[in-house]
């Protein structure tokens, strides 16, 4: 654990000039045009997957491809780039996203949610509130949310033509015969705009809230998978549940050992190896901006 | 607390990298690999490099598989995401590769066959003995001149003979047949000629520039097996003779040598021959009890593939023939004739992504996987203490746990 003033990360950076030798964000303007327009289709159709020419990047497919591209596609050189993984923009993945588009664009960069107006995530979404204007940029490994039920694509896309939803609601009602509650942790389906059945990513239910009217512009990318969909902003999303079974978030019995929030999605840290734990934000710009508040010191994992 | 492995930061990342460079080198006593030197020397991996990485360049296949330490599906990564900041200016005519300056051709279905068989260079007959002489340096192997044959002369394939007699179908009307339906155009992202010799309202699929999406035709399933990883069209088609699909396959013929890329720009208007590649290429000739609809007769299993890769072009026919169950009306038993198994598994750039990705972190996910089970085992354990004096309903243990994605 160290302690820093908060002003001094390297991922809050002005524009610079990108590195020469690339076209403006890797991607040929042709490209950027054809992903354009699958993302034009899946704002149209809020939920539904778009196929897309999805093309081999300089990182690896199931690394962030899809969200890649549809950064990559959007991204404009007054924009601001904040990029997380797990919550936070200090993780491995998202330094090196967040590297890539420093060097094939040179756009600023932060680290704060609202000074972004373009944020790639992978498995959260932030805690502080997005907003009308902003878009908001998931990276998808699996965008059929029906893929453990019936893999083979071709019959998934019939029964999302059919709007054949029954096995999803039987496999959850399964679970709660099973288990009392619905099983699912992450990948948590949801109904958009009440017509798509939507896999909203590997993000944990505790987000799926957020997604429902959302005032900013939410994009998917599944890069390996070749699927593109949306939720435009101010779009209905329910997770899916049952009237007696409600759709309900995890909670926490801890407080975050940094910032005392108790709203926060948190993370276990395993601190020794004597079975000692202590619950820290996910959401490490949430974190430091309350400690910020509260103390003027920030305190962060090392 | 010392150490968290998933927060780096740049400078991990930066050091990993000079570690990776370092490590690669080796020695540095030892003189370094040149590209010539892998290009001439180790050709067959050049080869594979360039047909899984979807780009005919040997020189830049050298590259790669220097800059991959040797990772041939490393060094094909490369090339495609090199690929990926070329634009697609032309397509190019039909390759002919009845006109192909020819290296090697055998026939396993004739004794004869015009045009003549000839071995060139092949493992095939070779005892695969260690051979100590070659670990020691400075040796010379001259190549033995050929006789007779006039490698510059067009040769027939053998399929023609069949063809003649109406006993096997032309690849032609194929391809007709299995397109009843047009669902090839749907992404409609691109508009382009096509070649002569095919029919005009056929646009051929092109699944570097469209998503693949299923059903499919032949024409995409082509070209996804033609890089498509080596290894597992092996085992798909080594599955096949084994039972699951059975369509017992006949080499009608196996032909590598160079053929030439014509590319004929409108603004033109006429041919222009931009380049002579290496090609090899395998037509299986199998077996059809007929239908109702056809008659009895011979079908092809087609392999083409960059370079001398005539493991990899054999697995091709033999995949493809086994895809083409469907249109042909036979049971489809095997997984090597499930077109969607095989097309969305073949590539080996997207399977090692996605099977390696499983290294990035996953703590928020486990977090909350962590949170269910803990739940999951109070429920489970009130139940239990509930059931032991009421002896009534018994939870299950949870047996399935989605996967982590």
């Amino acid at each position: 654990m160290s302690s820093s003033p908060a002003s001094s990360s390297p991922s809050n950076s002005p524009p610079a000039n990108p590195e020469p030798g690339f076209n403006f964000a890797y991607l040929d303007e042709q490209t950027k045009r054809s992903i354009r327009r699958a993302i034009l289709k899946a704002v149209a159709i809020p939920g539904h997957q778009i196929p897309f020419s999805s093309r081999e990047m300089p990182m690896s497919y199931g690394w962030g491809t899809g969200g890649i591209q549809v950064t990559a596609s959007v991204i404009g050189q007054d924009d601001t780039l904040k990029v997380i993984d797990q919550g936070a923009d200090d993780t491995t993945n998202a330094v090196n996203i967040r590297r890539f588009f420093k060097k094939v664009c040179g756009v600023a960069t932060t680290e704060r949610t609202e000074e972004a107006t373009l944020i790639q995530t992978r498995h959260r979404i932030p805690e502080i509130p997005l907003q009308e204007g902003q878009v908001f940029v998931y990276q998808v490994p699996m965008p059929e949310p029906l893929y453990f039920i019936e893999p083979s694509r071709t019959e998934a896309n019939k029964m999302h033509a059919l709007e054949e939803y029954g096995p999803m609601y039987v496999k959850l009602y399964e679970d709660i015969t099973k288990f009392g509650r619905i099983s699912l942790a992450y990948d948590y389906p949801v109904m958009v705009n009440g017509r798509h059945l939507m896999n909203p990513s590997p993000i944990p239910r505790f987000d799926n809230p957020k997604m429902d009217m959302n005032p900013a512009l939410q994009l998917f990318g599944a890069g390996r998978e070749k699927r593109i969909y949306a939720i435009p902003p101010y779009t209905e999303v329910k997770s899916l549940d049952f009237e007696d079974y409600p759709f309900a978030v995890e909670n926490w019995d801890h407080a975050c050992e940094f910032c005392g929030a108790t709203d926060s999605y948190l993370d276990e840290v395993v601190i020794d190896d004597r079975g000692g734990r202590m619950w820290i934000c996910s959401d490490t710009d949430y974190c430091e901006r309350r400690q910020q508040e509260r103390s003027g010191t920030t305190k962060k994992l090392a | 607390m010392p150490y968290v492995a998933v927060k780096g930061g740049e400078r991990a990342i930066r050091n990993a990298e000079a570690l990776l460079k370092a490590k690669r080198r080796g020695d540095s006593a030892v003189p370094e690999l040149s590209l010539e030197q892998i290009k001439q020397q180790m050709q067959l991996a050049v080869n594979r490099v360039m047909a899984e990485g979807s780009l005919y360049d040997p020189d830049l296949a050298a590259l790669a598989i220097k800059q991959a330490w040797g990772d041939l599906v490393e060094a094909a990564f490369l090339l495609r995401a090199y690929r990926t900041t070329l634009p697609r200016l032309y397509y190019g005519k039909p390759l002919d590769t009845s006109e192909m300056a020819i290296q090697r051709r055998i026939s396993a279905i004739f004794k004869e066959a015009p045009g003549g068989q000839k071995l060139g260079p092949t493992f095939d007959y070779i005892h695969r003995l260690l051979d100590f002489k070659l670990a020691a340096e400075d040796n010379i192997f001259p190549a033995p001149a050929s006789e007779e044959y006039d490698a510059t002369a067009a040769t027939p394939r053998v399929a023609q003979t069949l063809e003649q007699e109406g006993l096997v179908i032309p690849p032609e009307t194929a391809v007709n047949q299995s397109r009843t339906e047009e669902n090839a155009s749907q992404t409609g992202d691109i508009i382009h000629s096509t070649g002569e010799g095919q029919s005009p309202d056929i646009e051929p699929f092109d699944i570097t520039r469209q998503s693949l999406t299923t059903p499919t035709n032949r024409d995409a399933r082509l070209q996804n097996l033609a890089r498509g990883d080596e290894g597992f069209l092996l085992s798909m088609a080594y599955s096949t003779q084994r039972g699951y699909g059975k369509n017992h396959p006949f080499a009608g013929e196996i032909r590598m040598g160079e053929v030439e890329v014509v590319i004929s720009p409108e603004e033109l208007g006429f041919d222009i021959a931009i380049a002579d590649i290496a090609v090899t290429e395998v037509q299986m000739v199998n077996q059809f009890k007929g239908s109702k609809e056809i008659p009895p007769q011979f079908t092809q299993g087609y392999g083409l593939t960059f370079g001398y890769n005539e493991r990899k072009a054999m697995a091709m026919a033999l995949v493809d023939r086994a895809l083409q169950a469907k249109d042909l009306g036979e049971s489809l038993d095997g997984p090597a004739q499930d077109e969607e198994f095989v097309l969305y598994h073949s590539d080996n750039i997207e399977a090692q992504g996605f099977v390696q990705h499983l290294k990035l972190p996953h703590y928020i996910d486990f977090q909350a996987e962590l949170n269910l089970i803990r739940k999951l085992r109070r429920d489970y354990e009130q139940n239990t203490s509930k059931s032991e004096s009421s002896d009534g309903w018994q939870k299950e243990e949870p047996d399935e746990m989605e996967s982590f994605a």
